[in-house]
């Protein structure tokens, strides 16, 4: 009666041999096209390495004074940008300034990726059924797959650095946008698109004057999402040679060094507040026309 | 593309029109045609019966009021006129052209340049101020900004809005959003103008007032109208014609009078007894050949009871002659008449058929 103790799994070697086709078959391929691969990411490296440059090399009061800049004219609000001054002061007064820039160039670009490709396919996914009853299985996977197993198929591919973190991140970050702008666009209220239509609006138009406009707070969710994940990430793809707040804390976990894991942590929980908060004004700001109401 | 100025010239003739909601409406139309009602198409076939050969012809530069309940399919019908919905079968022709055989281009400029719609909703851009809602049609015409604005605050003015150009939609009240709504659809500058109970939003004064603004306008605009009410008395007041629809299919066609005098089965009486006969019927209605004698006041053709009543009753007579617009005499009315008329129970209705 050994089937009921036990499930009647695979053949041990049968398995084995099976594991072992999938990976020297994947690794085979990726030997093949691996130069091809990277040359396809080519422009996303040399995007990553000239934004880091550009916050590294740059004085870092430069840098402070934009940041603090882009927080007022973004949530016109005293509150946000002086709690960004503070954070970012104390950040480099407690010697994280290089890490945290370089977190932040990685965040930065991944984000805007993750904005370039999630908005067009979320649109997309909003204007078909069958795209979206295709998509949402894919994303529901992205989302739920430890991060750490989809880190081994992309360092096989490209090895470990800059562009496979990227990957790594993108991956992570992007169903949230991808998500929410298919769930805004479909949202937008169906009479005004109508009467768009009725003056002739043309697809675009319509995409570009109605759609895209009342989409807005949703959408602005979806990227206040993805770059909390974006920066969630940053831990984890350290451990592919991603550069910046990640690595002290891995070497900390490895180290038990209980203060450097806490300030480094605690620089990343830091960025994601003033990202947060300065986002979310921002898409506040937007849609001014909805906080005023007709009194009666 | 030329627009008309003053009068419109576009009609709007509907012939054979079907629409059959469903996957597969087309395949159900010979099915309805050979006398499958609404109930049982819905429940043998599920799908659910919009319009049934509807025909009707709107004059142009008139009013023409298609009225009807929930469900009755008027809304479906007037988002035929600019296909906002496509027919099953059926010609919907505006203007001698036919909508229906539109390509995607030739809709569009069709849209842009020859309807504007209101809705009931009101249906305007949340995130644009008055204006910027205003212009909209013309902006999709491709017309130059300094003249889209001249236009849109010109428009603006008519409908009583001026000063609050830089508003956004949500800071204005509901009568005041319709006005946006109708200062949106006028700027297009269009023959044509489609109202799907444009005014049912709003409160029983603002809808008088929005009625009147509407009728004003028409005196000298003489566009081509399509207004959709569930509302007779808002239907008698507007209408130079009115459709009255039932489940779909046009059950009476004519003008307030002949509707209110004469209305065609016990549906449309139950909906007539509820109405001011005195300001639907007009004097001719009751009116004797021949001047007569003892009247020492006159009173225009075309009045309706009420004012007529007025009239006489205010001059101390019993009898008035009525006179056609060059003053010359066509008959006269008794005031016995007159008021009977107006209290007048609805002749009971026979069925003729």
């Amino acid at each position: 009666m050994s089937w009921l103790d036990e499930f009647p799994a695979m053949d041990k070697s049968a398995l084995r041999a099976l594991k072992k086709g999938i990976d020297n078959g994947f690794r085979a391929w990726t030997r093949e096209h691996g130069d091809t691969i990277e040359a396809i990411f080519e422009p996303l490296k040399q995007m990553l390495i000239w934004s880091e440059r550009l916050l590294l090399n740059t004085p870092w009061p430069i840098i402070l004074g934009a940041i603090v800049a882009i927080a007022w004219f973004a949530s016109r609000s005293w509150k946000i940008t002086l709690l960004t001054f503070a954070t970012l002061v104390l950040i480099g007064y407690f010697d994280m300034w290089e890490d945290t820039m370089r977190t932040v160039s990685m965040m930065f670009v991944c984000t805007f990726v993750s904005i370039v490709l999630g908005i067009p396919i979320g649109i997309a996914m909003a204007k078909s059924n069958f795209l979206q009853r295709v998509i949402t299985p894919i994303l529901d996977i992205m989302q739920t797959m430890p991060g750490f197993v989809y880190l081994i198929p992309v360092v096989m591919l490209l090895g470990i650095g800059k562009v496979p973190g990227l990957l790594a991140v993108v991956i992570y970050a992007i169903p949230p946008i991808i998500r929410l702008t298919n769930l805004g666009i479909r949202l937008v209220d169906k009479e005004v698109l109508e009467a768009a239509d009725a003056f002739g609006s043309s697809g675009w138009q319509r995409l570009k004057n109605v759609q895209i406009p009342l989409a807005m707070p949703t959408i602005m969710a979806g990227i206040n999402q993805t770059i909390m994940m974006a920066l969630a990430l940053v831990v984890i793809a350290s451990m592919i040679g991603v550069q910046g707040l990640g690595q002290p804390v891995l070497q900390a976990i490895n180290n038990q060094y209980f203060t450097l894991g806490a300030f480094n942590g605690l620089a990343i929980v830091g960025i994601a507040i003033i990202f947060d908060r300065v986002s979310q004004a921002y898409g506040k700001r937007l849609q001014a026309h909805s906080e005023v109401v007709h009194g009666n | 593309m030329a627009t008309e100025d003053g009068g419109s010239s576009v009609g709007i003739d509907v012939r054979g029109l079907y629409k059959i909601f469903g996957p597969k409406g087309a395949s159900h139309v010979d099915a309805v045609k050979a006398g499958m009602t609404k109930a049982e198409l819905q429940e043998k076939h599920g799908h659910v019966l919009g319009l049934k050969d509807i025909n009707l012809s709107m004059p142009a530069g008139s009013i023409q009021v298609v009225m009807g309940l929930s469900g009755s399919g008027k809304s479906t019908l007037i988002r035929h006129v600019n296909r906002l919905i496509d027919p099953t079968v059926g010609e919907v022709l505006v203007g001698g052209e036919d909508v229906c055989g539109m390509g995607t281009r030739a809709l569009r400029d069709f849209r842009r340049h020859k309807t504007a719609m209101v809705f009931q909703k009101f249906a305007l851009l949340p995130h644009r101020t008055v204006i910027q809602n205003v212009v909209y049609g013309l902006e999709l015409q491709g017309v130059d900004e300094k003249r889209q604005q001249e236009d849109a605050r010109r428009w603006i003015d008519r409908v009583g809005l001026s000063g609050f150009e830089d508003n956004y939609p949500n800071q204005l009240s509901g009568g005041m959003q319709q006005r946006v709504g109708l200062a949106r659809a006028l700027t297009n500058d269009a023959p044509l103008l489609l109202m799907d109970e444009a005014f049912s939003a709003l409160d029983p004064l603002i809808r008088m007032d929005m009625q009147s603004v509407l009728l004003d306008l028409q005196q000298e605009l003489h566009k081509t109208i399509v207004f959709i009410t569930h509302d007779l008395d808002e239907a008698l007041r507007l209408g130079d014609r009115i459709a009255i629809l039932r489940d779909g299919e046009v059950i009476q066609e004519g003008t307030g009078q002949e509707i209110v005098l004469d209305p065609a089965d016990e549906y449309i009486q139950n909906f007539v007894k509820e109405v001011n006969r005195g300001r639907v019927i007009l004097v001719e209605s009751v009116m004797q050949p021949g001047a007569s004698e003892a009247a020492n006041i006159e009173i225009g053709q075309g009045l309706a009871l009420e004012s007529a009543a007025r009239a006489m009753s205010g001059a101390g007579e019993r009898v008035a002659n009525v006179t056609d617009e060059n003053g010359d005499c066509i008959g006269h009315v008794e005031m016995d008449a007159t008021v009977a008329a107006m209290v007048a129970e609805d002749h009971r209705h026979t069925p003729t058929a």
